[in-house]
């Protein structure tokens, strides 16, 4: 069997257990067959479906609905449906110009791509070395690195300001520069105990037949290894984005630079003395990047999720 | 083993690939936490070299009057987070679980206000708790006969506004992970459980819960964890008032280091919650280890 069709059968296989695992849960079958139950279910299915709705969408679409809204009608009457009748439009327009929403935006596109490939290449290399190169000091390694799991971060924000803005050793400062945020941001236990779980999942056959055929570690690395963990590597890296997108306290203090910082922290310093219905319209212009990610990439965030809390499946 | 034998196993290779994480844990983890440690006992300031001073930052931040405050502030929001935030994303999974249809769009819903940068979403939760007879949640309280309330102007009812934005923020993802985990309970006990004539309360109570308790132990000291370092609601909110209502400890701690430029004292009052929160990590550690054994 080649890989291909080896990994194909592994996926398929588990695919059917997840079907056949969801025939059956609290409800039963039979109990699915009866009028009454099957009411129930549907009144509180449509109860629920309801609930989220207004919890879920309805903030966002609130806040569409007031980003081209007047401040008068904001602040008079936040639950009608532009009770003047008019439509803002300009608010957009204000808020992308006036507030520069556009550049913090390219920023924060910046900090996030870049922190996404910094802690894909720290996760990648270090699970490699666990998982397949295993040298003799790899459990050492390993717990130094699940150790920072249970030391909370709150001790080191502290001293890691201090760190950034006068570095032990090297000398210099990092302050305004987005390594700042990038380097401590690749320190992520759980990213590499993610990656390197898949990397464990991998067929050591593989690396033997490659060696075999004279290809060295990093030659294994790089054509078999990294080719394989596509699905993890997009999952690590899409958490990765989003995190780096809602971050705001780390920027805060070491991005001081107004052309520099990222949407978040720009918002929180500029919004104060904007009229509110620009502040909604650049709420929204901020909001938008970071939905339609989640929307395409849904199913792979949702994964992604259960796979960060140790959850197995 | 003899140098050349050792690199030609592979030795060196290990280490290069090592290397990036070593580098970033060592810098940017280890050296901060330990560093941390040695500040609490040091006073810094950046024209001296810094200068022991023994326990006089932790005498310093113990006799704060502020502190009792904060620490009851912080604990308040942990148990109001725990009361609200606990039983909404477990009863939500539960019935999610159960859907065979459009589970896809259930779980997009419930998970959108997870997405949402925590900035955006206080300043919009903000104008929401605009405490004026005609602010949004005002307006929807007046529907119901009852009269205005301060919201985030009083301090009674702050707090727990807060806790409100930030189980609404936070909820989605607990409900993600829980679904994950139901899906793994084993479909013969529910069998066994059908066959014994059990009712769907009694197969909620008997089979799903105790099969998911692991989780479950492991998403309250998630949370607990979480919320004992609240930060950006009481700081973008109201910047710890009205008359220091919403002061918390991380408020404090940022307060100490980036106002007052009190490192030590930061420091110090760091590693106290540290000290706390080391505690909840080994339950944490405990019932993951327990849990992923079973």
């Amino acid at each position: 069997m080649t890989v291909a069709a080896w990994l194909r059968a592994g996926i398929q296989n588990r695919r059917d257990r997840e079907i056949e695992a969801d025939e059956r849960s609290i409800i039963s079958p039979a109990d699915r067959k009866q009028w009454s139950v099957r009411i129930v279910l549907f009144l509180v299915q449509a109860l629920i479906l309801v609930g989220l709705l207004i919890v879920g969408l309805g903030p966002l679409l609130w806040l569409a609905k007031s980003a081209i809204s007047t401040t008068q009608d904001i602040i008079t009457d936040p639950l009608g449906i532009f009770p003047s009748g008019v439509l803002q439009w300009q608010n957009l327009v204000t808020a992308w110009e006036q507030s520069a929403i556009g550049k913090y935006m390219l920023n924060t596109a910046v900090i996030a791509a870049g922190q996404a490939v910094v802690t894909l290449f720290v996760c990648t290399t270090c699970a490699y070395c666990l998982s397949v190169l295993k040298p003799r000091w790899a459990p050492i390694l390993s717990a130094g690195i699940l150790a920072t799991l249970f030391v909370p971060s709150i001790i080191a924000l502290v001293p890691l300001y201090l760190t950034i803005l006068d570095l032990p050793i090297v000398g210099g400062s990092l302050i305004d520069n987005y390594f700042a945020l990038w380097l401590p941001g690749a320190a992520n236990a759980f990213m590499i105990l993610v990656t390197k779980r898949f990397f464990d999942s991998l067929p050591r056959d593989l690396f033997e037949a490659a060696r075999i055929d004279g290809a060295g570690a990093w030659r294994i690395f790089l054509v078999i290894v990294l080719p394989l963990s596509r699905p993890i590597l997009g999952v690590v890296g899409l958490i990765t984005i989003m995190a780096s997108w809602k971050d705001f306290l780390w920027p805060l203090l070491v991005i001081t630079n107004r052309e520099l910082q990222p949407i978040s922290v720009a918002l929180f310093l500029n919004l104060k003395n904007t009229e509110l219905s620009v502040q909604m319209a650049a709420l929204f212009i901020a909001l938008i990047v970071p939905v339609a990610l989640f929307v395409v990439f849904q199913k792979q965030f949702l994964r992604g999720v259960s796979a960060s809390a140790g959850v197995k499946g | 083993m003899a140098p050349r034998v050792w690199s030609r196993r592979g030795g060196l290779t290990a280490i290069i690939f090592a290397l990036p994480a070593l580098i970033v844990f060592g810098y940017f983890s280890w050296g901060p936490i330990v560093r941390g440690l040695i500040m609490s006992w040091q006073r810094i300031n950046f024209a001296a070299e810094p200068s022991w001073v023994g326990w006089s930052n932790f005498a310093y931040v113990l006799s704060d009057p502020l502190l009792p405050q904060a620490v009851g502030n912080t604990l308040l929001f942990v148990a109001l987070g725990l009361v609200i935030g606990f039983p909404v994303p477990l009863f939500l999974a539960v019935f999610m679980a159960e859907l065979r249809k459009s589970k896809r769009l259930f779980n997009l819903l419930a998970y959108l206000p997870v997405v949402i940068p925590p900035v955006v979403a206080i300043l919009l939760w903000k104008t929401f708790y605009d405490p004026g007879a005609t602010g949004l949640f005002n307006q929807i309280l007046g529907f119901f006969g009852i009269a205005p309330l301060g919201w985030l102007n009083s301090p009674a009812l702050a707090l727990p506004s807060m806790v409100i934005e930030a189980t609404w923020a936070g909820a989605g993802a607990t409900v993600i992970i829980y679904i994950a985990a139901l899906t793994g309970v084993r479909s013969e006990l529910y069998e066994a459980a059908d066959l014994d004539g059990a009712g769907i309360w009694s197969k909620i109570w008997n089979v799903t819960l105790p099969q998911i308790r692991g989780v479950i132990i492991i998403m309250v000291l998630l949370q607990l964890i979480g919320t004992m370092q609240v930060f950006a609601e009481p700081f973008l909110f109201t910047g710890g008032g009205p008359s220091n209502s919403t002061m918390t400890v991380l408020l404090m701690i940022y307060n100490y280091a980036f106002v007052s430029q009190d490192f030590g004292a930061a420091s110090a009052l760091s590693t106290l919650l540290a000290l706390a929160l080391g505690v909840l990590s080994l339950a944490y550690f405990a019932a993951t280890k327990k849990w992923s054994t079973e």
